[in-house]
């Protein structure tokens, strides 16, 4: 029985599908078997960063409307092979889903996978918040800057109040993770720090992605960073993340803690 | 690392933070959606004009969280003479 995640942010332009595709891959390579599940109804991304584009036949609405069977419209990736993705439909009217359209889909989904991880579309109108619906687990993304922290709010005040995990009283689990985090700006102090955010949003902190130009780099060329360019700090980030998701209890690295350590074991060196 | 210290209190990271914190505090205080105040704004106030006039500005609308309660302060000002309608 699969764990489903939403990763949700409010705010757009964040991380949230980079983040998708990436811990969607980086749980994938460790042989458990992953959905990324594409909600961004009317555009389409997701199936861009994960070079899937030109194999798209059918969609999540096809699915969700009995046209197509799950699957019949199933992508495996070419390079991971536990890893499946379900694209968003580009065309459709968005407002052809139902939620009970996206219950039987998750629901499906929840008995072939491990993992289903929802990438959630900006905002908070419906997309995001069928998206969020039927999760288990919440991945927050925020980046350290003050309009994604204020969207992360609104979104966890969302997730604890519009999903059904909220509704039946059990409470959605909610993971923060702090992407485009740059060490270099946070030591001059020109970023909030990740102590700030984690104050301010009071939820566990998954992971710091630092800010990298290798996750352009895997967008353009459409592979998930951590499978694309595995010796970036970014990959090394979303691997951590992914095998913190799992229970397993790995230290949190800090790209400035690192580079400190770097200058103190030199430092220590030199006298 | 106590170099940067000294300087935190003067540093646009700390800036952002401290606007956050107040304009969240806000946020939070006046309910879990804002759209719920809103929504309750326009119909208190379609409500009462059925029966009064009123002036839609006049009308405040607040909720407040106290501990395990939640108060919802609605305030409005009737003009002078102005008597109910259908009384």
């Amino acid at each position: 029985m699969a764990k489903v995640l939403v990763v949700t942010s409010g705010k757009g332009g964040v991380g949230k599908t980079t983040s998708t595709a990436a811990l969607g891959a980086a749980l994938a390579q460790s042989g458990q078997k992953v959905a990324v599940v594409a909600f961004d109804f009317g555009l389409r991304n997701l199936d861009l960063v994960m070079g899937a584009e030109r194999r798209v036949v059918f969609d999540f609405i096809n699915v969700a409307q009995g046209d197509a069977n799950l699957s019949q419209a199933l992508i495996r990736d070419k390079r991971v092979d536990t890893l499946y993705l379900l694209a968003a439909s580009q065309t459709r009217d968005k407002d052809a889903l139902t939620e009970e359209g996206v219950k039987r889909v998750i629901d499906e989904l929840r008995e072939r996978f491990d993992w289903v991880i929802c990438d959630s579309p900006a905002g908070i109108e419906r997309g995001a918040t069928l998206a969020m619906r039927y999760a288990d687990t919440a991945i927050v993304i925020a980046n350290p800057e003050v309009s994604s922290v204020r969207d992360s709010d609104r979104i966890i005040g969302l997730l604890d109040s519009k999903t059904l995990k909220a509704e039946s009283g059990e409470g959605m689990e909610k993971h923060l993770l702090l992407t485009r985090y740059d060490p270099a700006r946070a030591a001059r102090g020109e970023m909030l720090s990740v102590e700030d955010v984690l104050e301010i949003l009071s939820i566990p902190l998954l992971g710091i992605i630092p800010e990298s130009q290798d996750v352009l780099k895997a967008s353009n060329v459409g592979a998930p960073v951590s499978i694309n360019a595995t010796s970036s700090a970014a990959a090394a980030a979303y691997i951590d993340a992914a095998r913190r998701l799992c229970g397993v209890p790995v230290p949190m690295t800090r790209p400035s803690e690192k580079v400190s350590l770097f200058g103190r074991f030199f430092g220590r060196r030199a006298a | 690392m106590s170099i940067f210290n000294l300087f935190r209190r003067t540093n646009s990271g700390t800036v952002a933070r401290e606007r956050l914190q107040i304009l969240l505090t806000h946020e939070r205080r006046s309910g879990a959606s804002p759209e719920l105040v809103a929504l309750i704004h326009r119909e208190v106030i379609a409500a009462i004009a059925k029966h009064v006039d009123i002036d839609p500005d006049k009308v405040e609308i607040e909720i407040q969280h106290r501990d395990k309660v939640s108060f919802l302060e609605i305030n409005l000002e009737i003009p002078a003479g102005e008597t109910a309608r259908a009384a």
